[in-house]
């Protein structure tokens, strides 16, 4: 480096006899106190930028937080239902025959509701569009209700929910407050008759999307996450172990290795976009394989946390000393057995630390299952594969997106969950690095 | 899950083959009298090698027909309709092979498409057709496979040698896979792009000002005939990755590095890197969400107050200051390792001479591993700009050429993005952009990121 010039270049000049400095004197002081003052501020500084970051994550996860625990309640009313066996359109005897559950299964809720939802007066139309849906569970758990009259807890519209839980300022004009005066008054009547309540939202952590914000859920997402994530690990586990055992252990030195290498490093810089792009252009249109398909992101991703892997399990395995190949290729190992039988085990810590590190970065990751298609309205849980799916990140992405008030909340309280994972998942991995990893 | 029943099969078949092997390897040992060494190689191998010469043809009919069959099958059920009826789009013949699928899968009890039952027997036909076809060429191979290996096992045979050179191979074929993989982005975006400027001229979509990928559907619409010019996209991406986040994650990133490094007491270290380490984690998307709905506010009316009044709900500053935060913790390890590397005698030097901390950091430490620090900023700018969802979330689709940080801009990333969801037809200048847009901040992540590490490497041969 030029600015790490040699001493030896400075000239021998000859020193000038001075009289040396008196630090006493004000001059002197106030510079000392100057330059102190000045490490002082340096040093604020430096903590003031840890305080911002961290300040910022704190900012971030408490409007998360503050805006989406509500998301895991639903407002519930209640309803007195008449089961009455003319108006679901079931008849009495065959309900009790072998037929039953499917007949009640089949029976015209809707119109049980209508009647129901009367004894609400001028509320009538605040329940929710899938409350026959609990009339039918209620019914289907226990048929000997028909013909009785019960008192049911269902769910109410969003606008309801959301006014029962304060999300709207009442006391702004009514045009710019995003909530009409006649579901304002429904709520106040509801509430004056003690006909509401706040449960656990279970269609929240098992449901599927849906166009209502009371009605949404993330067990769809959850589950072509895992679907998805199932692929990528299948792939990228070990194609990015094998690699990383090839270029470490029996990669000759040559141009073959160092294009490998190159392209690794390339790989890892890529964003991930351009991955999206690599599986719009040859899986889907080449290959014609299923578009918005677990299957299909899988393996996008897979490719795209395949270095990640790779990098982490070259420095595992690089790690562990020669002495342990030595000693077992001088017992009459093979190079084969001496990686298989000694090297991958004592390597497999650092190995699973990069390998849960690249999944949670997977599982995190939005933009390339945007291109394949990966943002379908799915309102039912993923069958298979090759099935159209979402993701936890999609769904979060597709309902930031929507309009209606009631998904802010949902969309905190999906980000909530999935963070979550992530955090268990890096946890997870530091204690693995610390638990397991050995230092020779 | 007919792939994963036949793959479930050819591992059983493939077993028994191990089991014939180990067993032949079993009763030579025993011939031999249980001398060691009479038998070259353990049962073990022998039944590996079979195993491996059976499973090896039949995995690649399947991964083939897995690969390529769905496409096949649809070729076949779309070939059966007249050219009138076939689907116009890609993505309307999407939903019709989702809902012939569902109706064969019983998933779907009635098709909206009056299309759908007719297709679904067909499809059902050539879907058993091509399975039962691909399943026994797997099963005549496999079986092939195993005799043939079976029939060559000796005493003397030499299996674990052949075992091992096949698993050398399986890690080479591992290892070729990133190779493969970095040929088919190449690959893809340049054969893309080259029917892009059959379209569009590249110096027209290189220097054109103006972007405008809409073009016209019918030939009576009115106006918009296109305009490919995508420097106001290589402005708002440097703008917004380069110039605002960066003003951000510099700073911040090289402060609370030297904090760390220099000054932190190694417990407080031990907890605020954690802290640092966790603003990396946070999905992309949740920033984007964050940035939409948290910040974009904030900004928008702080314009406000500043008396501007054509102030963007999505400005380019809300979203670069959180791409910013984002690139903190990057930008702070690099500067950490670039001033880890710098010779400890250096810094000892300058205490010992009387200069204190702060000077020491900015006189002799901060020069010292200028060059290191650049090349983490660079890595930093490549991540930046190649990062999708904050700007799609947050910033605009307007592609405006300004450097006022309260109005819109828009970037390549968002433009991909937007070009390449809804509708697509294939063979559009609108879609094709998107990848020229692709190849263009491919070669730019690439370029940046081959300089930097050679800036890094360059900087840490210096010291060593």
């Amino acid at each position: 480096m030029a600015t790490v010039s040699s001493p030896l270049a400075a000239p021998a000049a000859p020193i000038a006899e001075r009289q040396p400095t008196d630090w006493t004197t004000p001059a002197m002081q106030s510079r000392i106190a100057a330059r102190y003052r000045a490490e002082r501020n340096f040093r604020r500084l430096g903590a003031a930028a840890l305080v911002i970051a961290a300040s910022f994550l704190a900012f971030l996860l408490f409007t998360i937080v503050r805006d989406g625990w509500t998301g895991f309640q639903r407002t519930e009313t209640r309803i007195d239902v008449q089961f009455d066996a003319a108006t679901l359109g079931v008849d009495p005897a065959a309900v009790a025959g072998p037929q039953g559950q499917s007949l009640l299964a089949r029976a015209d809720y809707q119109a049980l509701l209508l009647k129901a939802a009367e004894q609400l007066g001028p509320a009538d139309g605040t329940l929710s569009d899938a409350a026959w849906m609990e009339l039918r569970e209620a019914l289907m758990d226990n048929p000997a209700l028909l013909g009785k009259r019960a008192s049911l807890w269902v769910p109410v519209r969003s606008s309801i929910d959301l006014l029962a839980k304060g999300k709207y300022d009442l006391t702004a004009p009514a045009e710019s407050r995003g909530v009409t005066d006649r579901e304002v008054s429904d709520w106040r009547w509801l509430e004056k008759a003690g006909r509401l309540r706040t449960g656990f939202n279970t269609t929240f952590l098992f449901g599927a999307d849906s166009t209502e914000p009371e009605l949404a859920g993330i067990g769809g997402a959850a589950l072509g996450s895992l679907l998805t994530l199932a692929v990528t690990i299948a792939i990228a586990f070990p194609l990015g172990v094998f690699s990383a055992v090839w270029l470490e252990e029996f990669a000759p030195k040559g141009r073959l290795a160092d294009i490998i290498e190159l392209s690794i490093n390339n790989l890892a810089a890529v964003p991930s976009i351009i991955f999206g792009l690599l599986g719009l252009a040859f899986f889907l249109n080449f290959a014609g394989m299923p578009r918005s398909a677990p299957l299909v992101g899988g393996i996008t991703l897979a490719l795209m946390i395949m270095p990640v892997i790779v990098i982490a399990s070259r420095v595992a395995i690089k790690a562990v000393p020669p002495s342990i190949r030595d000693a077992a290729l001088g017992i009459g190992a093979s190079p084969i057995q001496v990686v298989f039988h000694h090297v991958l085990p004592l390597a497999l810590p650092g190995i699973m630390t990069g390998t849960i590190i690249g999944i949670a970065r997977a599982l995190g990751e939005t933009a390339p299952l945007l291109l394949i298609g990966m943002r379908a309205f799915v309102t039912d849980v993923p069958q298979g594969f090759t099935s159209p799916a979402t993701v936890l990140p999609m769904q979060v992405f597709l309902w930031s997106d929507d309009v209606q008030r009631g998904f802010v909340e949902k969309t905190s309280a999906a980000i909530m969950v999935l963070m979550l994972v992530l955090i268990a998942m890096n946890s997870l991995a530091i204690y693995l690095r610390n638990r397991f990893e050995r230092r020779w | 899950m007919r792939l994963l029943i036949a793959l479930a099969l050819v591992l059983g078949l493939a077993g028994l083959a191990y089991l014939a092997g180990r067993s032949r390897g079993n009763r030579m040992v025993v011939a031999a009298g249980g001398r060691i060494g009479a038998v070259h190689s353990r049962p073990v191998y022998h039944g590996a090698y079979v195993a491996v010469l059976a499973l090896a043809p039949a995995l690649l009919v399947l991964a083939g027909w897995g690969m390529v069959g769905e496409g096949l099958i649809e070729g076949q059920v779309l070939g059966s309709l007249t050219a009138a009826e076939r689907p116009a789009s890609g993505n309307d013949s999407d939903a019709l092979m989702n809902e012939v699928r569902g109706l064969v899968n019983g998933d779907l009890p009635q098709a909206f498409n009056p299309l759908a039952p007719r297709l679904a027997p067909v499809y059902a036909a050539a879907r058993t057709n091509g399975d039962l076809l691909a399943g026994a060429l797997a099963v005549a191979l496999l079986a092939m496979g195993g005799l043939w290996g079976w029939s060559r096992l000796r005493p003397d045979f030499r299996a674990r040698n052949r075992v091992e050179i096949q698993v050398r191979a399986l890690l080479l074929i591992a290892s070729i896979v990133a190779i493969l993989t970095t040929f088919g982005i190449v690959l893809s975006l340049i054969f893309e792009s080259i029917r892009f400027f059959q379209l569009v001229s590249p110096v027209e979509f290189l220097t054109g000002l103006a972007w405008s990928p809409q073009t016209a559907i019918r030939a009576d619409q009115v106006g918009s005939t296109g305009a490919f010019g995508a420097v106001p996209l290589f402005w708002g991406t440097i703008f917004i990755g380069a110039i605002i986040a960066m003003a951000v994650a510099i700073p911040l990133g090289l402060m609370s590095a030297i904090y760390l490094t220099q000054y932190a007491d190694p417990r407080l270290r031990k907890w605020l890197k954690p802290i640092l380490e966790l603003l990396a984690g946070v999905p992309t998307v949740v920033y984007g969400f964050f940035a939409a709905l948290t910040i974009a506010p904030l900004v928008r009316s702080f314009a406000v107050a500043l008396g501007m009044t054509d102030a963007s709900s999505d400005s380019a500053l809300a979203a670069g200051l959180v791409m910013g935060v984002m690139i903190i913790p990057f930008v702070s390890s690099m500067a950490d390792d670039a001033l880890a590397a710098v010779p400890r005698a250096m810094r000892d030097g300058s205490l010992a001479m009387g200069a204190t901390p702060s000077e020491t950091v900015k006189k002799v430490m901060v020069p010292a591993a200028l060059p290191g620090i650049m090349g983490g900023v660079l890595l930093a700018v490549s991540r930046a700009i190649g990062e999708t969802m904050i700007v799609v979330m947050a910033a605009g689709l307007a592609a405006n050429l300004t450097a006022n940080p309260f109005s819109s801009v828009t970037t390549v990333t968002t433009q991909i993005v937007a070009l390449l969801t809804g509708d697509q037809e294939f063979d559009s200048a609108k879609t094709l952009s998107a990848f020229a847009l692709g190849l263009v901040l491919f070669v730019m992540t690439l370029i940046l990121n081959i300089y930097a590490l050679a800036v890094v490497k360059r900087y840490r041969e210096a010291y060593e």
